[in-house]
């Protein structure tokens, strides 16, 4: 859990992209993951929707994120449920290597929301209403109307004198703020660790030990 | 103070309160597969880090490798090769399980953590995969999480989790004959939406579910996700046991009765209080099948594709207007007169013996339409092979599907091979654009419906064909 960043305060371009459910498989389709490797995929973020075709790359003037407007955007007001589906962390690593943020949606799925602050990336959740908005706020003039995301004072501006507050677990603030490296963290309680599994195995020891299987002959 | 089966899952991996809802829990088994195994392994290695407990990760080969007949490391998914080959060498570094390609215990991660016994009743289990949860069936806690979470487990045995919610599902009375599993859990999402789970860890429980076999109640757990739920779990019970009791890595001789009277307390208790609790008259439960982009857009396969401003609210009559237009239906359409192109028996939903049983059943003697393709692919080397020696890959073969070697396949397109374009009646847990290929309209049921509409070349239940 290396890859967390500091994240305190952000300012930028925020796109709509506001229909409920959108999956892990729309953020990144499974055919662009072409390496193992959690770099350079932004390219690929929703390239299913962003492109006319997968192979020739030619954007598509539609898509929110195509329109001059809104390329800059570092920022997305999302619909429900944003990030469902498939836990592939890709979808994080597609949407940061864009240069997204921060998301705010009424909702998220579970994994991928675990994924963002993981990754350094703010999703926060607010009301639908708040969101819709912010939409039309920003949607007035995307480019005089940033958005200010003040994670240490949990609090969003949005325009002179406007602002908003949002609730944030304190260890997900934390790990956004801080930065940590959370596998460090826990390895420095590895003599806790341990007395459990000494604790455990006399409680259940075929967690630990069990035959050890080869592959029966054929 | 009656406890609920997570509260005792909870108490019995918790090494630490972390405040909040937070806690330290102990992970028993790591489950990997060649798609974000690969990740997590190769991340773990850059950063200097190694495995803690190697004995206890376990890995397959089952979301990129091939599942055509006679199959190597040769894979159509683009790059594929290098996911197989980055897998190997970490596994074999980090020296870990795998369950290579020519292993014949290879298979999808879910299906084959469970028919070896390496997830078993009270464990927690989690691999980076949202399907994790399939194993709750078993009694486990298990769980999907990402590469990075996955980094963490395999580097200290343990994760920093939030606890969810408890949830109790009551599956009351008896569903009809044509009614599977799967119908179950969609028309548990269809009750309740696809977000209804949301922070909770699920139990099923009720007189349908003690009544249910061991396959039933994957798929069930399955598709928790499906609803958002952290995870979906099911008290053991006597089918559980007689199910693990013989499996290859589980406890034998003494222990196996030590491990035996362990599972037989993992079970809610009489008055044990739920965050919340939901009910389900299984009388009310008939055959379903998705008619939009996610799988609470759902209809009775005798009904009709819904009209979108009819919808209880905004988002839905939103999210059903756009699910319409990429599935190009109409309102008003009934489900049976939705023609199909292809149809897809496989994923870690069903493809176990006992979905391809039930389908191979139903297509005995009978004939796929000549403008279906048709595809059955087992869950694991092992399933085939049971399969295979109850004669049902000639009933499949006859009938006119492609009986496949085990693995993801079709559930989703990785650049390889892809129902794209083509409308599909699939056995699988996402109907969402463009998983299983560019422009691909996916409509979900259970392995008897597949069957049934592959038969009659629209959109079928078992009666009519």
């Amino acid at each position: 859990m290396t890859n967390a960043r500091k994240q305190a305060f952000h300012r930028g371009v925020a796109a709509p992209l506001l229909q409920p459910n959108i999956d892990t498989d729309a953020i990144i389709p499974s055919r662009e993951i072409r390496r193992v490797s959690k770099e350079g995929l932004g390219d690929a973020l929703f390239s299913g929707w962003r492109y006319r075709s997968a192979d020739n790359r030619e954007p598509e003037p539609g898509f929110v994120l195509n329109q001059p407007r809104y390329r800059e955007a570092s920022i997305l007001l999302a619909g429900d449920n944003f990030g469902c589906g498939s836990s592939r962390e890709h979808a994080v690593w597609a949407l940061k290597d864009f240069g997204v943020k921060v998301i705010l949606a009424p909702s998220f799925g579970g994994i991928f929301f675990n994924n963002c602050a993981l990754n350094g990336i703010l999703a926060i959740e607010l009301e639908e209403d708040a969101i819709a908005r912010l939409a039309r706020w920003v949607q007035a003039d995307p480019g005089g109307n940033t958005l200010e995301i003040d994670l240490a004072a949990r609090r969003i501006r949005w325009r002179e004198g406007k602002e908003m507050h949002f609730d944030i677990e304190p260890a997900r603030r934390g790990l956004l703020l801080k930065g940590l490296d959370s596998i460090a963290a826990t390895l420095r309680q590895e003599s806790a660790i341990r007395a459990f599994e000494e604790k455990d195995r006399k409680r259940r020891p075929w967690v630990y030990e069990f035959p050890d299987c080869q592959e029966p002959a054929p | 103070m009656p406890a609920t089966l997570l509260d005792k899952l909870w108490s019995l991996h918790e090494i630490a309160d972390l405040g909040g809802r937070d806690s330290l829990i102990h992970i028993d088994r790591v489950f990997l597969h060649e798609r974000t195994g690969s990740i997590a392994l190769r991340g773990l290695e850059q950063e200097g880090r190694s495995v803690r407990a190697p004995r206890r990760v376990f890995c397959t080969m089952d979301h990129i490798v091939d599942t055509r007949p006679g199959r190597g490391d040769i894979s159509l998914v683009p790059h594929g090769r290098e996911f197989i080959e980055a897998t190997r060498h970490s596994a074999k570094n980090a020296g870990i399980h795998l369950f290579d390609i020519d292993d014949s215990r290879q298979g999808i991660v879910h299906v084959v953590a469970a028919e070896n016994g390496i997830v078993l009743p009270g464990t927690s289990a989690v691999c980076p995969d949202s399907h994790t949860c399939t194993l709750g069936a078993l009694g486990a806690l298990a769980w999907g999480i990402g590469s990075t979470e996955a980094e963490h487990a395999l580097a200290t045995s343990t994760l920093r989790v939030s606890r969810p919610r408890s949830m109790r599902v009551n599956f009351l009375g008896e569903t009809a004959p044509n009614v599977s599993a799967k119908d179950m859990i969609l028309h548990l999402i269809a009750s309740f939406g696809s977000r209804a789970g949301r922070g909770y860890a699920v139990e099923f429980a009720g007189s349908a579910i003690r009544a249910l076999g061991m396959g039933g109640r994957f798929t069930l757990c399955n598709m928790a996700v499906e609803m958002g739920a952290f995870t979906g779990m099911i008290a053991p019970d006597e089918r559980t046991i007689a199910y693990v009791r013989d499996t290859p890595f589980a406890p034998r001789g003494p222990l196996a009765q030590q491990a035996q009277t362990h599972w037989r307390e993992l079970r809610s208790d009489e008055g044990a209080e739920f965050d919340l609790e939901l009910e389900i008259d299984c009388a009310q439960i008939a055959p379903l099948v998705t008619w939009g982009t996610n799988p609470e857009q759902l209809a009775d396969i005798n009904g009709v594709v819904p009209e979108p401003e009819a919808l209880e609210d905004r988002q839905k009559t939103l999210a059903a207007r756009q699910a319409l237009a990429y599935m190009d239906l109409r309102p008003g359409t009934p489900l049976r007169s939705i023609r199909i192109d292809a149809a897809f028996i496989g994923s870690c939903t069903n493809n176990r013996i006992d979905d391809l049983r039930d389908a191979a059943n139903y297509l005995r003697g009978k004939k796929i339409v000549p403008w279906v393709q048709a595809l059955c692919v087992p869950g694991s080397s092992a399933t085939r092979r049971q399969a295979e020696a109850e004669g049902l890959d000639e009933i499949f073969l006859a009938a006119g599907f492609e009986w496949r070697e085990a693995g993801c396949s079709l559930c989703f397109h990785a650049g390889g091979e892809s129902f794209g374009g083509r409308r599909v009646i699939s056995s699988t847990n996402r109907n969402f654009q463009g998983r299983q290929g560019p422009g691909a309209r996916t409509h979900l049921g259970s392995p008897l419906t597949v069957a049934a509409s592959a038969c009659r070349g629209y959109i079928s239940t078992a009666e009519e064909s």
